[in-house]
C-alpha cells in the first residue's frame, strides 16, 4: 500500500521504548574545513532496535556527519562514545571493525567483483597459512543473503545487479561484519516502489536484530514510515531532536528551514495558449513505443512513472542525444528533425537533466562563458566570438537570476552550489527556448530551495514557455501540472486533466492496476 | 591586482625562466645575448609548435602519442619526394608533408570518435604503425644531405628581418593558436569537452567531433614540424624524433595545461616549451651531463604537476550561511573585471 499522506504517524501504534541505552552516543562534535564550519555542537544519540532519521537541507551537515560516524574524517572536538566507552575512528576500517557501517545512496561496491566478495572484502574467512577459504566464504554468504531475503546467488558478478540488489548486497557486507550501527543514506532515492517496499521490510527485520539505525531521507512519508526518532539538521547545527510520534510533518519542515511555508506550491493561474509542442509515435528498440502528446504555450506537462519507466530515455530522444527508431515533432505546427542537441536547441528544445552537477557545470570555465555555451551560435560570426555579446547575454541573465558572483570572468567552480545551479537554468534561459524540459527538478533538494524551484518553474510558464517536467514525486506532479502524462514500462499509460487528478489514479496508472479492482 | 598576477602560472614559469637565463648569464657572459636567446628560441620552436598542437588535444581530455611518429613519417614522406624529385617547388613538398600529417592525425580522430577507443591506446597503436611504416617506405635506409636540394634544406634558415622562417612559423603558429583557442567556437568548444563532457553534449556540442578537429590539427602541425625537422638538419631516418612526443607533453604539463582536460592557456604551453629549451641549452654550456638534463627535466614535470595539483585542490564546502555571506560577493555581478 502506497500513501502519501502526512497522518500516517497517527496510525502508528509501535510504542518505543524509553529505558534503552544508546548504542553509540555523539557529543559537542565540531569540525572545520578550510574557512567552513561544516559541524558545531552536534549531539546524536542512535538506539539498538531504533531507527532514527537524520532530517535536514541540503547542506547541513548530513554528510559531514556521516563521514565522521565512519571514520573517512575526524572531528575537531567532541566525543564518540560506543556502549559507553568513549573511543577515536582514525580510520575507516576502525569504524568498520566498532560495527559502524554506512549503505550510500550510490552503492560503493566492486561491480567486477561477485557478490560473495563484495560481502567479505577486508575480511574474508581464513584458512590454513592465512589463505582465503573460497567454501566457507561462500557458505556464509549464501547464509547471509538467505537472511536478508535475496534472491540471487553469492557468484553472482555484482554488475549484472540492479541498484536494489546492490543495496541488499550492501547490507549483507553490512551484517557480515556484525554492525550494530547501520547508516542508511538516502537509499531509497534511486529505488522503485516494490524496491522501496522490500527495503522498509529488510529495515524492520534488521531492528528486530536490534541494530541502530540512523536513516537520511528527504521524504517525509517514508521518514513517518519507518522512524523511531528524529534528529533535525540545520546550517551544521543540530536543532531538535525526539520522538517521531510527537512531532508533525509540518513543524519537522518548519525546524529545517527554520521559517514557516505558507504553501508548498505556487499559485497558478495559467494561460494556455497555441499548441506549441506536437510529438507522434516516437520509439525506440528497447527503450520505449508510440509516445505522442501536445504541449501548449504557458503550460506545464507532468511526466508521472516509476524509475525506470522510460520518461528520462524519451526526453533525451526528443532532445537528440540518443536517435529514436521512430517519431515526428512538430513546433509551432513545422516538422523538425532532431538530429543532434544543437538542433534541438535550434529548434527551441532544451533539456535540462536530472543530475546538473554532472550535466550541466564546466567548473573550471568562467561563468559568463558556461553562460553561452549553448548560444554561441548567437554570440558568434563565422565562428568568431563577440565578446561583448557573450558579456551583454550573461550579465542579462546574471541578473535576472540576481546571480552573486564577484565578477562573471571567475570560474564556476568557485561558486556556492545555489548559484552554480542559476548559471545553468540561465544558460538555457538564455536560448531563449519554446519549450524547456526539467528532468526531476528538485530530486534530492531540501525544501526550501524546492519551493524556490516551483516559483521559478511558475513563472516560466507565466511568460509564455511550455514546460514538461520530468517528476517522481506526486505531491510535485499534483501540485504544479496542468496536464500529466503517466508513462509505465516504454509506454503511455494514461493521460489525465488536472482537475479531480487525485494520487491514487497516478499510482494505479503507473503501477498497472486495473480502476475496477477495489 | 600585482598578487593576482604572481599567482598565475604563466608568470611564474617566465620568472622561472628569466632566473635560469640570469643564473647561466652570472657563470657564461653571453648567454643572455639577444642573439642567443633567439637561437634557443629557435631552437625550441618545433618543440612549441608540437606543443600547441597537443595543448588542443589534452584539452579535450584526450593524448596523442603519435605525434613524434606522424614527424618522422612525414619527414621521411617530404625527403624522398625532394630525393626523387628535386626540382618541385618547396610549397609542394610542404604541402604533401601537410596535409599527409593532416591525413594521419585524422585517423587517430576517426579511431577516437566513431569506434570511442581510448586516445591513448589508439595513439600508441598508431605510433607504433607509423614507425613501422617509416621503415618499410626507406627500407631502413637514410636519406642524406647531399641527396636534398639546396632549397628544401634553405627554407627554415632563410632569414626574414633577421629571424629564421623556423622561427617564423613557430610565431605565426603561436598568433593563430592565440586566434582560436580565445576568439573562436572551436576553441570554447575545446574546453567544453574537455572540461565536462556530459554538458558539452547537452550545450548542442558535438564531443566526438571536436575531438576529431583536436587531433586532425595536431596531425597537420606535426606535418608541418616534419619537413621544418628534416629540412633543417638535413638527414632523414627511421628514429628521427624518437620519444619526442614525451618532450611535448612534457611541455604542456609544465605549462599548465591540465591532463584532465578543459584547463589550460597558449601562453603557458609556450612557456612550458621554452623552459624545457632554455634547459636544454644551458645545461650543456654549464657543462652538465645530458643525464642531469634528464633529471632537471623530470623535477620540472613533477613539480609542475604538484603545483596544478595544488590549484586544482577543491575548496571547502560552504555551509554555514554566515561563511556564505563572508565568502560571496556583496553585490549581484555586473560584468567582468577584465
Amino acid at each position: 500500500m502506497l500513501s502519501t499522506h502526512p497522518g500516517i504517524a497517527a496510525l502508528r501504534a509501535a510504542p518505543v521504548p524509553h529505558d534503552v541505552r544508546p548504542v553509540l552516543s555523539l557529543r559537542g562534535i565540531a569540525k572545520s574545513f578550510p574557512g567552513v564550519k561544516a559541524l558545531q555542537g552536534v549531539d546524536l544519540d542512535l538506539f539498538p532496535g531504533q531507527v532514527t532519521a537524520l532530517i535536514g537541507e541540503n547542506g547541513a551537515g548530513k554528510s559531514t556527519l556521516v563521514k565522521i560516524l565512519t571514520g573517512v574524517n575526524q572531528p575537531d572536538a567532541g566525543t564518540i562514545s560506543l556502549e559507553g566507552r568513549p573511543l577515536r575512528f582514525a580510520t575507516a576500517q576502525e569504524a568498520a571493525r566498532a560495527g559502524v557501517t554506512a549503505i550510500h545512496q550510490e552503492t560503493v561496491l566492486f561491480d567486477d567483483l561477485t557478490v560473495a566478495e563484495n560481502i567479505f572484502l577486508g575480511h574474508a574467512p581464513r584458512g590454513r597459512f592465512g589463505l582465503i577459504d573460497w567454501g566457507r566464504m561462500r557458505r556464509e554468504a549464501r547464509a547471509i543473503l538467505a537472511h536478508v531475503g535475496a534472491p540471487f546467488d553469492p557468484d553472482t558478478v555484482l554488475r549484472d545487479l540492479g541498484i536494489a540488489s546492490k543495496h541488499l548486497v550492501a547490507i549483507a557486507r553490512a551484517l557480515s561484519i556484525e554492525a550494530r550501527v547501520v547508516i542508511m543514506d538516502e537509499p531509497t532515492a534511486a529505488l522503485s516502489q516494490k524496491e522501496i517496499e522490500e527495503l522498509y521490510d529488510l529495515v524492520e527485520r534488521l531492528k528486530a536484530e536490534g541494530k541502530a539505525i540512523l536513516f537520511i531521507s528527504h521524504k517525509f512519508d517514508e521518514i513517518f514510515r519507518i522512524a523511531d526518532r528524529y534528529t533535525v539538521f540545520r546550517d551544521g547545527q543540530m536543532v531538535d531532536a525526539g520522538l517521531i510520534a510527537d512531532v508533525s510533518e509540518k513543524r519537522l519542515v518548519e525546524m529545517m528551514v527554520g521559517r514557516t511555508l505558507h504553501s508548498i506550491f505556487p499559485e497558478r493561474a495559467p494561460r494556455i495558449g497555441k499548441e506549441v509542442l506536437r510529438v507522434e509515435g516516437y520509439c525506440h528498440p528497447t527503450e520505449f513505443e508510440a509516445i505522442g502528446f501536445t504541449l501548449r504555450e504557458g503550460e506545464i506537462l507532468g511526466f508521472y512513472g516509476l524509475v525506470g519507466a522510460g520518461r528520462s530515455e524519451f526526453m533525451q530522444a526528443l532532445f537528440g542525444a540518443t536517435r529514436p527508431s521512430g517519431g515526428r515533432c512538430r513546433i509551432d505546427g513545422q516538422e523538425r528533425a532532431i538530429r543532434s542537441p544543437s538542433d534541438a536547441i535550434a529548434a527551441g528544445i532544451v533539456y535540462v537533466p536530472e543530475d546538473r552537477g554532472l550535466q550541466g557545470a564546466v567548473r573550471a570555465m568562467p561563468i559568463f562563458q558556461n553562460m553561452t555555451l549553448p548560444s554561441l551560435h548567437r554570440t558568434s560570426r563565422a565562428g568568431f566570438l563577440r565578446a561583448a555579446e557573450e558579456f551583454a547575454l550573461a550579465r542579462r541573465y546574471a541578473a535576472r537570476l540576481d546571480l552573486r558572483a564577484a565578477s562573471l570572468d571567475q570560474p564556476l567552480g568557485l561558486l556556492s552550489g545555489g548559484n552554480q545551479q542559476k548559471v545553468i537554468i540561465g544558460k538555457w534561459l538564455a536560448t531563449r527556448p519554446r519549450v524547456i524540459i526539467l528532468d526531476e527538478p528538485t530530486k534530492g533538494i531540501d525544501v526550501g530551495s524546492k519551493a524556490a524551484v516551483h516559483e521559478f518553474m511558475a513563472e516560466l510558464a507565466a511568460e509564455g514557455l511550455s514546460v514538461i517536467m520530468v517528476s517522481s514525486e506526486i505531491p510535485e506532479i499534483l501540485g504544479m501540472s496542468d496536464r500529466v502524462i503517466v508513462m509505465r514500462e516504454g509506454r503511455m499509460a494514461g493521460e489525465f486533466a488536472r482537475e479531480g487528478l487525485t494520487a491514487e489514479t497516478l499510482v494505479r496508472a503507473a503501477a498497472g492496476i486495473g480502476e475496477a479492482r477495489e | 591586482m600585482i598578487a593576482t598576477i604572481l599567482k598565475r602560472r604563466e608568470t611564474m614559469l617566465a620568472l622561472a625562466i628569466l632566473a635560469l637565463i640570469a643564473l647561466v648569464q652570472t657563470r657564461f657572459a653571453g648567454f643572455a645575448r639577444p642573439g642567443n636567446l633567439a637561437a634557443i628560441f629557435n631552437d625550441s620552436a618545433v618543440l612549441i609548435i608540437l606543443a600547441l598542437g597537443q595543448m588542443a588535444v589534452i584539452l579535450t581530455r584526450c593524448i596523442d602519442l603519435s605525434v613524434a611518429a606522424t614527424l618522422a613519417f612525414t619527414g621521411m614522406v617530404a625527403a624522398l619526394v625532394n630525393a626523387a624529385a628535386p626540382g618541385l617547388p618547396i610549397g609542394a613538398v610542404l604541402l604533401i608533408a601537410v596535409g599527409l600529417g593532416t591525413a594521419m592525425g585524422a585517423v587517430n580522430g576517426l579511431l577516437v570518435w566513431r569506434f570511442a577507443l581510448p586516445p591513448i591506446v589508439v595513439t600508441l597503436g598508431t605510433m607504433t604503425m607509423y614507425r613501422g611504416a617509416i621503415f618499410l617506405l626507406s627500407g631502413g635506409e637514410w636519406v642524406n644531405s647531399h641527396q636534398m636540394s639546396e632549397a628544401f634544406k634553405a627554407l627554415p634558415r632563410s632569414l626574414v628581418l633577421d629571424l629564421p622562417v623556423l622561427s617564423w612559423m613557430a610565431i605565426l603558429v603561436i598568433a593563430l593558436f592565440v586566434l582560436m583557442i580565445g576568439r573562436t567556437t572551436l576553441g570554447r568548444a575545446f574546453y567544453a569537452v574537455g572540461g565536462n563532457e556530459h554538458a558539452a553534449i547537452y550545450a548542442g556540442i558535438s564531443v566526438g567531433g571536436t575531438r576529431f578537429v583536436a587531433f586532425t590539427l595536431n596531425g597537420a602541425l606535426a606535418g608541418l614540424c616534419g619537413y621544418l625537422w628534416v629540412s633543417r638538419y638535413a638527414v632523414a631516418y627511421t628514429e628521427v624524433a624518437q620519444g619526442f612526443e614525451l618532450d611535448v607533453i612534457a611541455a604542456c604539463v609544465i605549462g599548465g595545461i591540465s591532463i584532465a582536460g578543459g584547463i589550460g592557456t597558449v601562453g603557458g604551453a609556450v612557456l612550458g616549451a621554452l623552459f624545457l629549451g632554455v634547459i636544454k641549452n644551458a645545461l650543456p654550456v654549464a657543462g652538465v651531463s645530458p643525464f642531469w638534463q634528464m633529471a632537471i627535466s623530470g623535477i620540472a614535470i613533477l613539480l609542475a604537476v604538484a603545483f596544478n595539483a595544488r590549484s586544482e585542490q577543491r575548496k571547502g564546502r560552504i555551509i554555514l550561511k554566515s561563511a556564505e555571506q563572508a565568502h560571496a560577493a556583496p553585490a549581484p555581478a555586473t560584468g567582468a573585471s577584465a
